[in-house]
């Protein structure tokens, strides 16, 4: 596996569905970019309004989510030092979507900032249908491109196990300690999708999988594949 | 939103009778069952944006509650309400939450159509 070291970029941009989804799977790289001075974007393909997490107890409801779910997006990305665009499609909704319109829509942004990185997630392993759909839009957009491409890199989700067999390791990783206080703040930002999983996890305590998998490896390290030339499910 | 006041959510539903009005209907399990301990698929629908029109709808149940609404041509059901709103919009929300606050259920209805 191949150190990235995020300081060294001239722009990251990170391409995901949802609200959230940046700072899980990017969070402390995100941070590491932006306090070395690299600009970071983070395009956003949803609103996230279909989300069933209201808040624990619950404080939005299916009409306010959006504005709810902005406000967070913005204090998380305050606090990774990123930007933010929305493309304002409608959760659950971007796969029904036609691919090449999406990835137009995504090309356009890449051709404005310029990234030298972009980071969404690996199309058919990304266990949610947006996941899989903003990661085929981005790679397509990315192909498509003329002239100099960015390095694309893809998160999966799902059981590692699973993932290792079917993908080999990730090529890329991101140690991220010292962004872990960041990358919970950025976390705790998104609170009516993560009060309840914080509160959770307080309960459950060491002995639980989840607490462990949050404590041991989602606030250590990210980890990614490179996508630049790989085939992916749907492709075109 | 508070927990249902039936009376109440009566009231709003016969103010809505007889006329046309945009539905918002939907269930989910949420989308990560299948990383969950319970491992199943997740089952999600959502309707938005239906016009409909009833010419009688009911609360029911000792909570949570049930609701029916009798189109000319068919029926609009859902079970499992806990709490409801009217926004300043005068859209009428009902919607059942497990007991860590995620929505499992919604039956919303407005005169005016939702936000797309």
């Amino acid at each position: 596996m191949q150190r990235l070291d995020p300081a060294l970029e001239q722009h990251l941009m990170v391409v995901m569905p949802h609200p959230d989804d940046e700072s899980f799977s990017s969070g402390g790289t995100m941070a590491l970019a932006s306090d070395a001075g690299v600009p970071v974007t983070y395009l956003c393909g949803t609103y996230g309004d279909m989300g069933r997490r209201m808040g624990s107890p619950f404080f939005a409801n299916r009409e306010s989510m959006r504005d709810v779910r902005e406000r967070e997006l913005a204090e998380a990305c305050r606090v990774l030092g990123a930007r933010y665009e929305l493309l304002g499609m409608r959760d659950r909704t971007v796969e029904f979507e036609d691919p090449h319109a999406v990835a137009a829509r995504v090309r356009e942004a890449i051709e404005r900032l310029r990234p030298s990185t972009v980071i969404t997630f690996y199309p058919g392993h990304a266990v949610h249908p947006d996941h899989d759909a903003m990661g085929l839009a981005t790679k397509l957009a990315v192909d498509g491109l003329e002239g100099q491409h960015p390095q694309l890199l893809g998160v999966a989700v799902g059981d590692r196990e699973q993932l290792r067999k079917l993908l080999g390791p990730p090529h890329v990783a991101v140690d991220i300690r010292r962004m872990r206080q960041r990358k919970l703040d950025a976390l705790m930002a998104h609170r009516s999708q993560t009060e309840m999983m914080f509160q959770r996890w307080q309960k459950a305590g060491e002995d639980d999988e989840q607490t462990r998998y949050f404590r041991e490896v989602l606030m250590v390290v990210e980890r990614f594949y490179r996508l630049n030339g790989v085939s992916v499910p749907a492709d075109g | 939103m508070r927990p249902i006041e039936p009376k109440e959510v009566q009231a709003e539903l016969d103010a809505r009778l007889r006329r046309d009005v945009y539905l918002h209907l939907e269930t989910t399990t949420g989308s990560y069952t299948a990383l969950g301990p319970e491992k199943t698929q997740p089952v999600i629908a959502y309707v938005r944006n239906a016009l409909v029109r009833y010419e009688r709808g009911r609360i029911t149940g000792e909570g949570p509650y049930r609701v029916g609404l009798k189109l000319s041509g068919g029926w609009v059901y859902a079970q499992g309400l806990t709490d409801f709103e009217v926004t300043e919009r005068a859209e009428l929300l009902l919607a059942g939450h497990d007991h860590e606050g995620n929505l499992r259920v919604a039956l919303q209805l407005s005169v005016r159509p939702f936000r797309e």
